[in-house]
């Protein structure tokens, strides 16, 4: 009886986690849009619902209308499967991130995770690194060069960012003395982090952003020299599935960002509902992503990979080096 | 100071390896309207560029030869269309030139304002659309901002936002309107800030400064080799400027500086259009203070329509003067001339063959942006594709005037 409720409350958590991921994108474009309006002196979109509230609604019924073209030349298993391995591989990492400690409903105490895996950290980059398959194989299936341009961006910055990425966060795990994401954030109930690993959240941060693909580092989708990049030839729904794939990978980072190294779930002065700190934190980091994309250009190819292997790879070594020192 | 941008081909043995060919445009966000590069590339790496022009040609200077010489200025509108009073100015001079007139003085400063204003506006856009290229929005839409003003302005003149066909040989269409003055004194008020918003948001950013600093750099005998003119021969530190080198119009009475630069990067570039528009509003305020009483229009009824229309009513000679003139256009001398003045692109000439009749023998058009547009490739040091585009932005063509 007991695995049976243990196991309906682990398949309700999913559903939930899913049902809200998917959902996701909706509001945060009807916010980045509206945030980008008040940034540039305009009001954003306002036709659709009060303020554009509907908007979302709107695009992605059209969105879901539209021609589902593949290009003739395209190699159609490829180019229909890379939605999918771009889009999944965000959801499951959510399987490990812990939103809180417990909640008691009809008082039974409930986890505010799915799983407290003890190599949490190892499973969220071994699963977020798999994201990229689905831009390499959706800009080499759809045959185009723009497309082909873009995914070979892609390969190099994801090689370029995802080792200082996870060099940063090793730092972390000294101090928690564990992988598990909950324990991480035990850890941090007196101090956070970020007092300890400043250099460690500047690398961890800066390859988030790469990872993200957003701007300065949106080279694979550069619409400045690329068109559209990597999904210049996808439409309709599929081309959705590559948007709700970076709008999550963003909140991904920006929950990965104030669990590692911003206290998670801890508060401070104000007394408020650890759920909600958490996610006003998030909330936060998201904000900072958009500001960041009305205010930066982009980086060049090069100057990017500069940045990964002679910046943010040595600054990560060394934050290891005296991390230890430190603290052994 | 430069950064050389050279591809670094490791040692040893080979890949065997094939260029890509990479069609970029006419259609594309970046290429500034319906240019289209055929770019070789390795990997993202330029090796060749053959571009390819003629996709907005609508064949100005042929029509040129079958209209009259005021039916012609609105195909300079078009030209250079995001400053039309301009090429207006340009044309109107050349004309003038053959007829050995010169238009009244208030008529003078009215196109000196007119085509400053048109200055303004040819910056405004370049000044955001290089960021935009580059990947940052919020300063093309800062910029657009500031351009409708310039707009309002122009339409409360001329009655249209875009095409406005304002002057005439030998002056202006219509006097200014009232409470004119005190709109433009506004507008010079509120604008030098907003030069120092984009100057705050572009100055310090980083990622900017990195795309555009020493990228792209044309040496300034290059610069002169190709011909290039306006802003980008300036950035190159070519210190020459037709308003001040062979004034023409009431550029001799004004008090202005001609921007230089010494890097002759993307950066310096975009910097001396920043400036350039602090000059633009200095030239503006003191031609309203000077703004002189007086006609508008030459006093010449074969040439331009009488101001006083009373005379046309009543008087028979007048009145075929009158119908000839709108029917048949007016005579211009047997003769030749190439005139030039700075437009916002650089040297915008015109030069006209005339036969004697009222239409033009021949029109040739010295468009700016085709000569600048020679610098793309070639002679900058940048050769990756990103830096193409950043390199293209900053030289700021408008196709309408490559193809003419």
């Amino acid at each position: 009886m007991e695995l049976v409720v243990a196991l309906g409350l682990i398949a309700f958590k999913v559903a939930l986690l899913i049902a809200v991921l998917l959902l996701l994108p909706l509001p945060l474009t009807w916010m980045e849009r509206k945030i980008a309006g008040h940034m540039q002196q305009r009001m954003g979109p306002m036709r659709v619902g009060w303020h554009g509230l509907l908007q979302p609604m709107a695009d992605g019924i059209k969105l879901l209308t539209k021609e589902d073209h593949i290009p003739a030349e395209a190699d159609r298993f490829l180019f229909k499967l890379a939605p999918i391995l771009a889009l999944a591989p965000p959801f499951v990492v959510f399987v490990a991130i812990p939103f809180g400690e417990t909640v008691s409903v009809l008082g039974a105490e409930i986890t505010l995770y799915v799983s407290n895996m003890n190599v949490a950290l190892l499973f969220v980059f071994a699963v977020i690194g798999l994201e990229v398959y689905g831009v390499i194989f959706g800009g080499w299936a759809a045959n185009s060069k723009y497309a082909l341009l873009g995914s070979l961006r892609t390969c190099a910055q994801m090689i370029s960012y995802e080792i200082p990425m996870g060099f940063a966060v090793i730092g972390v795990v000294i101090l928690a003395q564990s992988m598990s994401l909950v324990d991480i954030v035990r850890a941090q109930a007196d101090l956070w982090n970020i007092v300890y690993q400043p250099i460690g959240f500047f690398v961890f941060f800066v390859a988030g952003l790469a990872e993200a693909q957003r701007i300065p580092f949106d080279l694979a989708e550069a619409e400045g020299d690329l068109g559209a990049g990597f999904h210049t030839e996808y439409s309709g729904i599929r081309f959705a599935f590559f948007m709700v794939s970076e709008y999550v990978i963003m909140v991904l980072v920006s929950v990965l960002v104030v669990i590692l190294f911003f206290g998670g779930w801890n508060g401070v002065l104000i007394p408020l509902p650890p759920l909600l700190w958490f996610l006003l934190k998030v909330a936060f980091f998201v904000y900072l992503f958009m500001w960041f994309r009305f205010t930066f250009p982009r980086y060049r190819y090069d100057q990017l990979m500069t940045i990964g292997w002679k910046v943010l790879l040595p600054l990560s070594l060394a934050n290891i080096i005296i991390t230890g020192i430190v603290f052994s | 100071m430069t950064e050389v941008t050279e591809l670094i081909r490791p040692e040893g043995e080979a890949l065997d390896t094939k260029e890509v060919l990479l069609n970029l445009g006419p259609q594309h966000p970046s290429t500034h309207g319906v240019l289209r590069l055929v770019l070789e590339l390795d990997g993202e790496y330029v090796e060749r560029v053959d571009p390819h022009i003629g996709y907005l040609h609508r064949g100005t200077e042929k029509l040129a030869e079958s209209f009259t010489y005021t039916q012609i200025f609105p195909l300079t509108d078009r030209l250079d269309y995001l400053c039309p009073p301009s090429n207006n100015l340009a044309f109107a001079i050349a004309v003038e030139k053959l007829l050995g007139i010169e238009a009244p003085v208030r008529a003078q400063y009215i196109r000196v304002m007119m085509a400053e204003l048109a200055r303004i506006s040819g910056h405004l856009l370049i000044t955001g659309a290089l960021p935009m290229d580059l990947g940052a929005m919020t300063a093309l839409l800062y910029a657009m901002r500031e351009r409708e003003m310039i707009m309002d302005l122009l339409e409360m003149v001329t009655g249209a936002r875009m095409h406005t066909s304002y002057c005439r040989v030998g002056g202006v269409r219509e006097d200014l309107p009232d409470g004119f003055v005190d709109k433009i004194r506004e507008f010079c008020e509120i604008f030098p800030n907003r030069i120092r918003d984009y100057e705050r948001l572009m100055e310090k950013n980083r990622v900017f400064l990195k795309r555009t600093r020493g990228i792209g750099v044309i040496s300034a005998e290059d610069a002169i080799d190709l011909g290039l003119s306006g802003p980008n021969l300036r950035a190159s530190g070519v210190d020459w400027d037709i308003r001040r080198d062979e004034p023409y119009e009431i550029y001799d009475r004004l008090d202005f500086n001609v921007i230089t630069r010494g890097e002759g990067d993307c950066y310096a570039r975009w910097q001396c259009r920043v400036d350039e528009m602090r000059e633009s509003i200095r030239i503006i305020e003191q031609c309203v203070e000077e703004l002189p009483d007086g006609p508008f229009q030459i006093d010449m009824p074969t040439i331009a329509f009488p101001v006083d229309k009373e005379k046309v009513h009543c008087s028979m000679e007048a009145l075929i003067q009158h119908f000839d003139l709108s029917a048949y256009g007016f005579n211009v001398p047997k003769g030749e001339v190439y005139s030039a003045i700075e437009a916002p692109k650089g040297e915008l000439g015109f030069y006209i063959l005339s036969d004697g009749s009222p239409k033009p023998f021949r029109m040739k058009v010295r468009a700016p942006s085709f000569v600048n547009l020679q610098a793309l490739f070639g002679v900058s040091n940048a050769r990756y594709l990103a830096d193409m585009i950043a390199v293209l932005g900053s030289l700021d063509p408008v196709m309408a005037e490559v193809d003419k």
